[in-house]
């Protein structure tokens, strides 16, 4: 009887939606605040401790798996009162559920060294744009700076990678082989004279000949995101596809947009984008959504 | 090329056998205690080492003007910006 007191105060289902996840123990919920790509000001990690440390009545946070966090233990009570104090530092809850999930990303290509593309930049401005869009299911997303792949957005609904493409010019080499040296690949080797022959099937992409250059012979043609739809983890893991590579840094929302579309419109209620990209084909998806980027 | 043959080094480390990152922070501070323009002779070991530490020489901007493979290790000459 106590416990339908409780869902009588609040609609469950919107409370998920919402964030908040029902627990074991009778009307304590987890909270799970919005953290997107896990980059996060020292001022709210304290105003979340302060609050933590008031409403949870079990005394500890989690960090989540997808680098958000969570405060575990709070009352259905105390919802109320945790939103309003959260709010006075901007920190917002996130949700779960069948919707656009807040993004994560590595740590960014302000101090990494290898990274290629602005995974921090593009994780806000997507999550802004994206966040809470009702879908079949989950959809989550991922940026990663370089083809390390931290974020590993190979086991997102919808990842980008950062990449780079290298061109080298005859005039600056003095042949040191370095280049070869740092290729990881085996995309580079030197001929007799010191210089790279390139071989462009095996290369990912991620400039570490360019870094190691100490004449700039080695230079960035283009950057952009390499693209990975239908990835994800859990009971059924699905390694996700590729779909296209060098996607300009511009053209990441409309890629969004119209990849939540298209699952909107094609994947049926539980139903994961892998899932519905291995039940029409990944041949419809390419066509109806990757083709009109490849002009690009 | 030929000019830089010549070039004897204004100061010498060897770091055969030592590990990165730590391989990297000993050139970076011998280079600290030498003056700009100035040349130090840098010993590296295939594999790990000579893969990263020039990279991280680069990104301090300091200019490698001579890369040598001798048998197994790797001798960098690297001026001082």
């Amino acid at each position: 009887m106590a416990e339908k007191s409780a869902t009588q105060r609040v609609d469950l289902n919107e409370l998920k939606s919402g964030g908040f996840i029902k627990q074991n123990q009778k009307d304590l919920f987890t909270v799970r605040l919005k953290v997107p790509g896990g980059r996060i000001t020292p001022e709210k990690m304290l105003k979340i401790a302060e609050v933590a440390k008031k409403y949870s009545r079990m005394g500890y946070c989690h960090l989540s798996f997808r680098q958000s966090v969570e405060i575990v233990g709070v009352h259905i009570d105390d919802f109320d009162a945790v939103i309003k104090e959260l709010a006075t530092v901007g920190q917002k809850v996130a949700s779960c559920g069948p919707r656009v999930r807040v993004p994560t990303a590595c740590g960014g290509c302000e101090y990494n060294p290898n990274g290629i593309m602005d995974t921090q930049s593009k994780a806000l401005e997507v999550d802004e744009k994206f966040f809470g869009i009702p879908c079949p299911h989950k959809f989550k997303m991922g940026f990663s700076g370089c083809p390390i792949d931290c974020t590993r957005t190979r086991e997102m609904d919808l990842g980008f990678q950062g990449v780079v493409y290298p061109v080298w010019s005859k005039d600056l080499c003095n042949g040191c082989t370095l280049c070869a040296k740092a290729c990881q690949e085996g995309a580079i080797i030197s001929d007799k004279e010191g210089r790279p022959v390139f071989d462009e099937s095996k290369c990912v992409y991620c400039g570490d000949c360019i870094r190691a250059c100490p004449t700039d012979a080695w230079k960035d043609k283009k950057k952009g995101w390499l693209v990975r739809t239908g990835g994800k983890h859990g009971r059924h893991p699905r390694e996700a596809d590729e779909v296209l590579n060098f996607l300009p840094d511009n053209k990441v929302n409309d890629f969004v947009d119209a990849t939540v579309k298209w699952y909107k419109e094609h994947g049926k209620p539980k139903e994961r984008i892998g899932s519905c990209i291995d039940r029409i084909g990944l041949e419809k998806f390419k066509k109806d959504v990757v083709g009109a980027f490849i002009k690009n | 090329m030929a000019e830089e043959e010549k070039i004897s080094p204004d100061d010498k480390i060897d770091l055969r056998g030592v590990l990165c990152p730590i391989n990297f922070v000993k050139t970076k501070l011998k280079l600290e205690m030498m003056d700009s323009g100035q040349i130090l002779e840098v010993i590296l070991d295939d594999g790990e080492p000579i893969r990263s530490v020039p990279r991280s020489i680069k990104e301090e901007g300091h200019k490698i003007i001579k890369v040598e493979n001798v048998e197994n290790m790797y001798r960098l000459l690297i001026k001082k910006s």
